[in-house]
């Protein structure tokens, strides 16, 4: 017998040794929560405050003259974007920008100083945002290896809890959920932000969206 | 080609002996004795223990409905459980049609012979590793060494462990024994080319392990890891991390060699709802972790393009066959039971000789590797590596109920090594108790174990077969007189008197129980 069939046979004779009486999950959690736009924002703000993260709030009219804004102020010369954002919201940007290619090898990523994307979901509970490698979003490693992750948020995009926001996914595609910037606290439980990841994570909600 | 089934069940293996790192080499009161006498240790134990503590209680006491969220988190685990066989080819199944690759692996050396087969194919002789409960379990990396393969760890703790040659304390903080001081003394002997000039500062420590890193992340074509989670409908993987060396070795190389025992399996996507809750919460008490990777086979364009799938057995399934053992088989590897355990605050992970520590590895580990392989099985003693006192139970996110379970192996311990001195005690007890007049008797008679204390009213060595009580604790001379005697004599009624005087409302004497 090879591998595969010897455990699938030691699981079967472990359950008839041991049978296990059916199991009904009941899912008491709360799901299905809704909460109006201004507890969304605010929780959602409270979160990325306390995680470290830049927020910054704006209309959609607004989305351009932000990002401009925001970026100027961190000193960025060349940003990144996937192929598929919205152009428009960089219309005021002058700096550099290059649009990802799958071609580009991921070290010369680095060059990037920042990353502009959109997002495909975000919780306010937790402050995650949820990035599933749609077009306006790109590949993994754009938003992994720049040190500078500017990331939009519609407030339509945001869900009260974990539960309403997994249920907007599309399991079968790559998904980042992410918190605020890396962190660590390995040596001596003392909290350094800022390891592997992008070390400053700016999020700007854009509230009529 | 579809397995028969052959009649008579048997019982499924443990982990073989001498394989991998489910045992110590020293029993747990001789390994604990010796970390006691760790200062550090201890100082940074209690430190970290005391503020992970703190901070769980914080985030698990905001959300309402935490309990409800237990209930189901233990009842989807206990459902994946008896749906193990068809969850298992489920994923296998949804893993295989979205490209990515499943193997098998019955045990530590089967699934390292497996890695490294893998490794090998792609001209590699370095792989970047993702912190991992099974890779330490099975002794990968030393496997992966022995074959001319370099793994490299990129978790800043395991990196930490690893360049000291040293093991890791807990699963959630592995170099949790080490200090500031000494992680820059590792760093500036072990780490090439680093500034000699390195500070001790955690942020300044941290950043020379981003430079040395990054290097590798970049520059390695081949990653290892574990998994979080196995979704059977959709064939997706999940691993749960802080500080994006987990998103670097996911996604930057191009072949991904994930290892996940076959009990994380769990049916559904939307059960990941509850497992997003109760693990960041329970494990480092975030409201989320800074960062979750969810990926499923291969994403052209987008990631390893060559994936392999792992699914190690290695004693999982000879906990699965006992009724009341196989809950330990629930933990999702938070470490709340750790750090809530007045036990393991003391003494530190590297005591209890296995990759699992703590409260769930004192339970765990014995039920995948057995507890009697060898003569004076270190394993065989984990199971008393507590005080009972229930406070992981409370903190398990899962609710496994670590108390019973070990109370159970400690019952199968005595059952099977047949102690029979032990065993003929607890009989004459039971014969004694039965009758309330040698009871008395049998009483007055222990009074002469004062003769066997000190002044200090202890008793530190007890004659065999006794003396296994007395190995790790004291034990109180019996008193001079019973407290029926006591209830019995003058000074007795006087005090008692004296009590209902005080209070007229209690005065109703059982008078004739007396």
């Amino acid at each position: 017998m090879n591998a595969r069939e010897t455990v699938l046979g030691r699981v079967r004779d472990a359950l008839a040794l041991a049978p296990r009486p059916a199991v009904a999950v009941s899912r008491d959690y709360r799901r299905g929560r809704g909460l109006p736009d201004p507890e969304r924002l605010d929780l959602l703000v409270d979160r990325l405050v306390d995680y470290k993260a830049q927020v910054r709030t704006c209309t959609a009219t607004e989305t351009s003259a932000t990002l401009a804004e925001m970026l100027a102020g961190l000193g960025a010369r060349r940003v990144g974007i996937p192929a598929g954002l919205d152009r428009t919201w960089l219309s005021d940007w002058t700096g550099d920008l290059v649009e990802d290619r799958p071609d580009v090898p991921a070290p010369s990523l680095a060059e990037l100083d920042a990353v502009v994307t959109a997002s495909a979901v975000t919780c306010a509970e937790t402050g995650t945002i949820f990035l599933d490698g749609s077009h306006d979003q790109g590949r993994r490693a754009l938003t992994l290896v720049p040190d500078v992750h500017v990331c939009v948020v519609d407030l339509s995009q945001v869900t009260a809890g974990i539960p309403e926001a997994m249920e907007r996914l599309v399991p079968e595609r790559p998904t980042t959920l992410i918190s605020g910037p890396s962190a660590t606290s390995d040596i001596e439980l003392e909290r350094v932000e800022g390891v592997h990841g992008p070390r400053t994570l700016v999020v700007v909600i854009r509230t009529d969206r | 080609m579809s397995s028969t089934f052959l009649g008579m069940p048997a019982a499924p293996p443990r982990s073989p002996y001498g394989a991998g790192n489910l045992r110590g080499e020293r029993t747990f009161p001789e390994a604990a004795a010796h970390e006691l006498g760790n200062d550090q240790l201890r100082a940074n134990l209690h430190r970290a223990t005391r503020t992970i503590r703190a901070k769980r209680l914080a985030v698990t006491a905001e959300l309402p409905d935490w309990e409800e969220l237990r209930a189901a988190g233990a009842a989807v685990k206990n459902e994946a459980m008896g749906r193990l066989p068809e969850l298992l080819e489920q994923l296998e199944a949804k893993v295989t049609e979205a490209g990515g690759t499943v193997h098998w692996a019955r045990d530590a050396a089967e699934a390292n012979a497996l890695v490294t087969e893998l490794v090998a194919a792609t001209g590699s002789r370095e792989v970047i590793k993702v912190k991992s409960m099974a890779t330490q379990e099975i002794g990968l990396n030393e496997h992966l060494e022995s074959q001319g393969i370099t793994a490299h760890e990129t978790d800043l703790a395991e990196l930490i462990v690893q360049l000291a040659d040293d093991r890791p304390s807990h699963i959630l903080v592995p170099a949790i024994h080490r200090n500031r001081e000494e992680i820059r003394r590792i760093f500036l002997e072990r780490i090439p080319g680093v500034d000699p000039g390195l500070d001790s500062v955690p942020a300044e420590l941290a950043a020379a392990a981003r430079a040395y890193l990054r290097e590798k992340f970049m520059s390695v074509p081949v990653a290892v890891s574990g998994a979080n989670f196995g979704i059977a409908e959709t064939g997706t993987l999940s691993v749960v991390e802080s500080e994006g060396n987990g998103r670097m070795c996911l996604t930057l190389p191009r072949t991904l060699i994930t290892v996940m025992g076959i009990e994380k399996v769990l049916p559904r996507y939307a059960d990941l709802e509850v497992f997003l809750q109760l693990l960041p919460r329970s494990s480092t008490g975030e409201r989320m972790n800074p960062y979750t990777t969810l990926w499923t086979g291969v994403t052209p364009g987008d990631g390893p393009q060559d994936f392999h799938l792992v699914l190690l057995d290695n004693g999982r399934t000879a906990a699965l066959a006992d009724p009341i053992g196989r809950e330990a088989l629930n933990c999702i590897r938070c470490s709340a039971c750790l750090n809530v355990c007045p036990v393991y605050e003391r003494v530190g992970g590297h005591a209890y000789g296995s990759t699992y520590p703590g409260p769930i590895g004192a339970v765990l580990t014995p039920q995948l590797a057995g507890t009697h392989a060898a003569k004076n099985d270190p394993n065989a003693s984990l199971p008393y590596a507590s005080t009972l006192c229930g406070a992981c139970y409370d903190a398990c996110p899962v609710k496994i109920d670590i108390p019973s379970l070990l109370v159970e192996l400690r019952h199968q311990t005595t059952e099977r090594t047949g102690r029979s001195a032990e065993r003929l005690a607890m009989k004459a007890a039971a014969a004694v108790m039965g009758r309330p007049k040698l009871y008395t008797t049998a009483q007055r008679a222990a009074a002469i174990g004062r003769i066997a204390a000190g002044r200090d009213g202890k008793i530190s060595h007890l004659p065999p077969p006794l003396g296994g009580w007395t190995e790790s604790r004291d034990i109180t001379a019996p008193p001079r007189r019973t407290f029926r005697a006591w209830y019995a004599s003058q000074e007795g009624r006087d005090a008692l008197a004296a009590a209902a005087a005080e209070h007229p409302a209690d005065t109703e004497m059982p008078e004739e129980e007396r």
